[in-house]
């Protein structure tokens, strides 16, 4: 599989990232390589394996439901860049 | 042309949990903006979210009440996208293995008409903050105290004909949630919230029309009125010649229509992967049978219980189980007054739902204990009073003047037994309307109503209108 000059900028879009226009090229050709890779280990036939979900073979712990945390808004307001009556300021997003 | 309107619904039952679906925070409603959001709910780096059991054990409840298979193993997967009230930049959510799969639900659209709706999945996921557009003037304040609150979103087939089978729909399972005692089911709060796909067909088409999904939807009333709304619209807009787009349509209730939120069109790419910080989840058979046995009793169970057991009427037993605050208002009733279960159901369906009603109150806010109006059903059913009376102690009890006893005595409405002082109302009243008493010998026994009448009215309705109408009659034909 190919990425496309498109390809790339739309994933870049959807990852808010800002690439270089001059970039976008070799970005392309950088991540068809990876695909590339995938596209070979999808020769592996894996009829017989189970897919898993994670790399380890291990089960979710849980935990009981108790409120354990305290109010500690100050502390974590205090590195936010705009904090207002208790909300975090940010540039209005409305429909 | 004659149209088809197909119909699925999604909703989003919040958990009725103490903590968060993956942090120790509270998830109480209310409280200052961000006083309720920790560290893993801001998504500060180095923290792991760990998953709450009850939400697992919620899932489990309201996947073995719709007969759903529960999954051994299912999987969070991560939801990609951005947006100020989602610290993390994801959701985490269930993909590809959620832990609720197919089941299904009865409905009864109408009376006597019932319907099997197919259930999709449901699945948890954790609910995002809320962005606050109001409280200044050219930014939004963000309150993350909603952040990772846990959510089952239950997902219907597209089995829903029209917007009555909808509601249907949606009040059968918001009534299923607060059984089940996993959801609170406060709509105005946000507990409880339906989107619903909406698309047209020609009748007898196979394939699905191109499907507009509405948001924004907080109560049943609103639901219809959009989900008609949209049918409309769409209908219209083909036979103009035109075309449904697939979009997102947000409802607003003020004006009564559903406008297109554009928005959420390029975001529809999420690029959902397994979340690497949450192994899977694994349920055992025993850890379901042991929910399936410790189940409350639900709906169906209870209105086959009320008409078995309780000799309900068909009717009577599907409203009473119909909502949990309705069944438990009887249910402790009940426990009051277990001889008189066709009388509670009669009173609490009547009287007590007509004026809560007219005051836009719940069950759970009746004026009137379900204890009080067993006593007052009591004095009805050993004759200390009458049952037009009764309707007066039952306003008194409404507006706080204390129990049934209490009023009874108070106000002196016992019922009058004594025979000599209902004998003597009944010679006064005999004397006194010599014309009717001749019609009555000469044969005409409508004229009883009017003596009972009068004999009421001078008792204050305080005498036993049998016992008025046997003394009448042995006076009268004498």
């Amino acid at each position: 599989m190919t990425l496309k000059r498109e390809d790339v900028k739309n994933i870049a879009h959807l990852a808010r990232l800002n690439i270089d226009e001059g970039a976008v090229d070799r970005y392309a050709a950088d991540l068809s390589r990876i695909l590339e890779l995938v596209d070979q280990m999808n020769q592996v036939n894996t009829d017989d394996v189970m897919p898993m979900a994670h790399p380890m073979d291990a089960s979710q712990r849980l935990r009981a439901d108790e409120v354990s945390e305290s109010n500690q808004r100050d502390k974590f307001q205090a590195i936010a860049p705009d904090v207002e009556i208790g909300l975090y300021r940010v540039p209005k997003v409305i429909e | 042309m004659k149209w088809e309107t197909v119909i699925g619904l999604e909703i989003h039952a919040q958990l009725a949990t103490h903590s968060k679906i993956f942090s120790g925070a509270s998830t109480a409603f209310g409280a200052e903006p961000n006083t309720q959001a920790c560290a893993v709910d801001l998504g500060l780096p180095g923290v792991l979210p760990v998953l709450n059991s009850e939400v697992v054990n919620m899932a489990i409840k309201f996947g073995v009440a719709v007969n759903a298979h529960i999954a051994h193993e299912s999987v969070f997967a991560r939801k990609n996208y951005f947006y100020p009230d989602l610290p993390k930049g994801y959701q985490i959510s269930q993909y590809e293995l959620p832990i609720v799969g197919e089941g299904q639900i009865t409905i009864t659209p109408e009376e006597g008409i019932s319907k099997v709706i197919g259930i999709t999945r449901a699945h948890l996921e954790e609910d995002a903050g809320k962005s606050l557009h109001d409280q200044f003037t050219d930014q939004t304040g963000i309150d993350l105290n909603r952040a990772g609150t846990p959510l089952l979103e239950i997902v219907s087939e597209p089995d829903l004909r029209s917007a009555k089978e909808a509601v249907a729909y949606a009040r059968k399972i918001h009534s299923l949630v607060q059984f089940l005692n996993i959801c609170d089911g406060n709509m105005q709060e946000g507990s409880f919230r339906c989107d619903a796909n909406v698309s047209v067909r020609p009748q007898g088409e196979e394939k699905l029309g191109t499907r507009a999904e509405l948001k924004n939807i907080n109560s049943f009333r609103f639901l219809e009125r959009a989900i008609n709304f949209e049918i409309e619209r769409q209908i219209d807009l083909i036979e103009d010649g035109g075309e449904v787009v697939q979009e997102t349509r947000l409802y607003d209730a003020d004006k009564n229509e559903t406008r297109s939120m554009r928005s959420k069109e390029e975001a529809n790419d999420y690029r959902y992967f397994p979340d690497p910080d949450l192994l899977p989840v694994r349920i055992s058979a025993d850890d379901i049978q042991h929910i399936r046995d410790t189940l409350p009793e639900l709906p169906e169970q209870k209105r086959q219980r009320y008409v078995e057991e309780l000799n309900l009427s068909e009717y009577n037993a599907d409203l009473l189980s119909g909502s949990r605050d309705i069944a438990d208002y009887f249910e402790t009733a009940l426990a009051e007054a277990p001889d008189l279960a066709s009388v509670l159901a009669n009173w609490i369906l009547g009287d007590l739902t007509g004026a809560l009603n007219k005051s836009e109150m719940a069950f759970t806010e009746s004026p009137v204990s379900p204890q009080q109006l067993a006593g007052l059903l009591k004095r009805i059913s050993d004759h200390t009073i009458s049952g037009k009376i009764a309707k007066d102690v039952f306003e008194a009890m409404w507006n706080g003047e204390g129990d049934a006893d209490d009023i009874i005595e108070r106000k002196g409405l016992k019922q009058i037994t004594d025979t000599g002082a209902i004998e003597k109302m009944i010679d006064e009243v005999i004397a006194n309307n010599p014309d009717q008493v001749e019609q009555f010998r000469a044969g005409k026994e409508k004229v009883l109503g009017f003596f009972v009448g009068q004999i009421m009215k001078q008792s204050k309705g305080k005498a036993n209108p049998g016992q008025v109408n046997q003394l009448l009659r042995d006076k009268l034909k004498s």
